[in-house]
């Protein structure tokens, strides 16, 4: 079992979670995931690991309400513990994995959305811990919806936020930010990291294939086992088929095909796939959202 | 109860109009009488041809005697000397290629009911609650197993019966490997089955850490180096899918069937109780023609599809168990042999519509002996479908051995390792089942999985 040491509100549906996992803790690198299962009937739910403590055995996991399990997992209190929680999953962060002397030459942009924001933070602090500036764009909808923006701040050496609707910084998305860094500014980026929702990775990739600057992101397909074992992650890119659970979860934003990833995730989604599932099979009973009245 | 010696005892069976609608077993197995009865159709040779067809080497003659008189639990104490797990083995063993092919009624005849009998007496053990006997003394020697299907099962309960400290470390969050994961429900119970006989290693005991992926959480030198112990042993299976590579493969509907199998049965998503999704499809195309796709076609019956097998060789190479092909046919199955698909159609929201296939004739004979298909030009027909399970077979997943220093692979990513004691190209480091031969059966996996307990226990003895 493994405990939830601390929980903590973030904002917009939003929960923080410190959980004992000490052989995790002791082998992970930002960029890695870990797999949920809270109880005996649960699902295996792949979480992007947020920060870590190796010397005290804990992970910390930030999760949005999406659907059913997430939910049900919000519900869970400090104290409690989930039954199943494997990992590290998946690659380091290729930018971990470069020397300090080739990352100083570089010019990195980190870009997150929504929930992307925690991955992106163990990233940043680590690069402030091995004296590499770092810029932040955090793009979000609105003011209050905007996470980590304290601890964002500490690690960046730029931290700028972009609202949708103007009540926070720069008013525009995360695209329009980067224009205005890059074409009103003068920034120059040799390297642009973008983790948030598919469709906002989708259209920075395009952005900064158009600008010529490399691009990582961070995929979350569907999963079922995260070791290689299903297919169920595989993705489009360039002209490989890739598992995401072992072949990432980062990768070169410029040969995802990100219109067939985003069809994909949505196979099992709630809304979705209720409706598919209805469409196919007569009934919902299998969507798992628990708020079915049949 | 009466016995024809040239006919053995038939077994009970679901009806299979009754199981096609159900995940129930579809074997129901002999009862005492039968069981008994079938027994003395053994006629106990000086030099029993069956031991030498059975990977481990069971004392055929010797079990299936006491099971004649009566002697269930000695019958188990018998075979237990050789395998851990005789109640999966019992089920899920091709005996017609092993022990029973070499048994000496089939000359003349049908061959002793060798894996029924085996079955019969491990469930009755379990029943009666008896127990494998654990070492007396421990010896302090640790050694870590790597995977918890049968060929690491198989090692850990032969090393811990000789006074060894064994941890399994295991990825998934269940112990059993494919026949938790992989193998349904209708042939292989878990709860009462595979359950029951790892429970069974465990009281030996041997310690089982779930969650645990060895070359991520820790390395194999990690272990070796930090972690205390005095050899590994590598039992990690086959377990990459592979896809064919054609059009549509990444449509909405087109899974593997591991994935397909996967959510079902490890975790249960055929039982509502549970949260993770299946979309069972109304009109499956399963391709492939090994137990694998056998097992995903018949779940996908189960769960209410109309399903075709889909395979590119004549029903002579099906490479499934005939037993399983035969059940396949009397649930329903339609199978479409010499049929090789080019082409997977997608509508506009990228959900798959049907499958574009070829006909395929057979060809010479290649270097193996097998004749090899060959598509026969303007054929093309369409099926109709809006799921498609790719069963093409697996390969051994990179993980261990790209975080392992030291360790040979072959061209196939298979370990490379002695037969005779698992021996590895790395010290103290040893290997068997799927993972070196590639996917291969449960009594294969068993037997390198002793093989290789015996080499460790002689290394360590030294
Ligand atoms: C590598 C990786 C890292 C992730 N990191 C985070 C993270 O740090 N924080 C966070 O909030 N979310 C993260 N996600 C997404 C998270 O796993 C999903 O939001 C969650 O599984 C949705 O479950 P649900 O039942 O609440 O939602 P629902 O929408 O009801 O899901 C219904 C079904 O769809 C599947 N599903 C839907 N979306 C996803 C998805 N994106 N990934 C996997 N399965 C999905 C689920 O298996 C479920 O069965 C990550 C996903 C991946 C693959
Ligand atoms: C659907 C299906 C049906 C089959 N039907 C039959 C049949 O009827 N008869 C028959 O004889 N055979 C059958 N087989 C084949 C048989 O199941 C396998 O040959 C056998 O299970 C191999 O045993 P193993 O111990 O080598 O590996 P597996 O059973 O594959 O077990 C390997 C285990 O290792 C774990 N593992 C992998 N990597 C790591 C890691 N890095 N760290 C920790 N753990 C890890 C895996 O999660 C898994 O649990 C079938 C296979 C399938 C898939
Ligand atoms: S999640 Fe199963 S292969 Fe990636």
């Amino acid at each position: 079992m493994f405990k939830i040491l601390k929980k903590e509100y973030l904002a917009n549906n939003i929960w923080l979670m410190d959980i004992e996992a000490p052989r995790v803790a002791k082998s992970c690198k930002p960029g890695q995931f870990v797999i949920v299962k809270m109880d005996e009937e649960g699902e295996r739910i792949p979480l992007t690991i947020c920060d870590y403590d190796s010397k005290k055995g804990i992970v910390t996991i930030v999760f949005q309400i999406v659907g059913a399990s997430t939910q049900e997992m919000a519900e869970y209190k400090e104290g409690e513990s989930f039954m199943d929680f494997v990992g590290p999953l998946g690659c380091a962060s290729e930018l971990i994995e470069m020397s300090v002397e080739e990352l100083k030459k570089e010019s990195i942009l980190f870009v997150c959305g929504g929930v992307g924001t925690a991955p992106v933070y163990p990233q940043a602090k680590w690069m402030k811990e091995h004296g590499i500036d770092v810029d932040v764009i955090i793009g979000a909808r609105t003011k209050d919806i905007i996470i980590l923006e304290d601890e964002m701040r500490k690690v960046a050496a730029n931290l700028y936020i972009a609202t949708d609707d103007g009540s926070y910084g720069f008013k525009g998305n995360g695209c329009d930010q980067i224009n205005e860094l890059v074409k009103n500014q003068g920034k120059k980026y040799t390297r642009v990291v973008a983790i948030g929702p598919m469709i906002m990775m989708k259209f920075v990739s395009l952005l900064t294939k158009e600008l010529n600057i490399p691009t990582i992101v961070s995929m979350n397909p569907i999963m079922v086992d995260g070791t290689g074992m299903c297919g169920a992650c595989r993705l489009q890119v360039g002209d490989d088929i890739k598992f995401a659970c072992v072949d990432g979860p980062e990768f070169d934003g410029h040969l995802v095909d990100f219109d067939q990833a985003m069809r994909r995730q949505r196979m099992y989604k709630t809304e979705e796939g209720r409706a598919m599932l209805r469409l196919k099979e007569g009934s919902t009973h299998h969507g798992g959202c628990g708020n079915c009245n049949e | 109860m009466e016995v024809d010696v040239l006919k053995k005892i038939p077994v009970r069976e679901q009806e299979p109009k009754v199981r096609a609608a159900n995940f129930e077993e579809v074997c129901l197995g002999y009862n005492k009488e039968e069981a008994m009865a079938e027994a003395t159709r053994c006629i106990k040779c000086k030099n029993p041809q069956c031991v030498k067809g059975c990977p481990v080497n069971i004392d055929i003659p010797g079990f299936i005697k006491e099971v004649e008189e009566g002697n269930f639990d000695e019958a188990y104490h018998v075979i237990n000397k050789y395998s851990a797990l005789p109640a999966v083995c019992g089920r899920v063993c091709p005996q017609e290629s092993q022990c029973e092919a070499k048994c000496i009624r089939g000359i003349k005849g049908d061959a002793v009911s060798i894996g029924k009998l085996e079955r019969f007496v491990a469930d009755t053990a379990r029943k009666n609650g008896i127990k494998p006997v654990p070492a007396k003394k421990q010896n302090g020697k640790k050694v870590a197993i790597i995977g918890s299907g049968p060929a690491g099962l198989t090692c850990a309960g032969d090393l811990a019966k000789l006074g060894y400290d064994i941890t399994i470390f295991e990825a998934l969050h269940k112990a059993g490997g494919v026949l938790s994961y992989g193998i349904p429900e209708f042939r292989l119970p878990k709860s009462d089955v595979v359950d029951a006989e790892i429970e069974n290693v465990k009281s030996l005991g041997v310690k089982i850490e779930t969650n645990t992926v060895i070359g991520k959480a820790v390395t194999i030198d990690e272990l070796l180096n930090e972690e205390g112990f005095d050899a590994v042993f590598i039992g990690s299976g086959a377990g990459l899918p592979r896809f064919m590579g054609i059009p549509g493969e990444n449509a909405n509907g087109v899974f593997s069937a591991n994935e397909y199998l996967t959510r079902s049965n490890l975790m249960k998503a055929f039982d509502d109780v549970y949260d993770t999704p299946i979309i069972a499809g109304k009109k499956v195309v399963v391709v492939g023609g090994g137990n694998v796709a056998m097992d995903a076609a018949r779940t996908a019956l189960r769960l209410g599809a109309d399903v075709h097998i889909v395979y590119r060789r004549s029903e002579a190479e099906l490479p499934a168990r005939v037993e399983e092909v035969h059940h396949a046919k009397e649930e329903g199955i339609v199978f479409n042999l010499l049929t090789n698909p080019v082409e997977i159609y997608e509508d506009k929201e990228g959900n798959v519509t049907g499958i574009k296939c070829i006909r395929m004739e057979l060809g010479e004979p290649d270097s193996s002996g097998r004749r090899s298909p060959v598509e026969i030009p303007g054929s093309e027909f369409d099926i109709e479908a809006d799921t498609v399970i790719m069963s093409l077979g697996t390969s051994p997943n990179p993980l261990i051995s790209s975080t392992t220093e030291g360790l040979e692979i072959n061209r196939r990513k298979c370990i490379v390792a002695e037969e005779s004691d698992g021996s590895t190209s790395k010290a103290a480091v040893y290997a068997g089942g799927d993972a070196v031969t590639g996917a291969a059966t449960v009594i294969l996996a068993m037997g390198a999985g002793k093989a290789a307990a015996k080499g460790i226990d002689q290394f360590l003895s030294k």
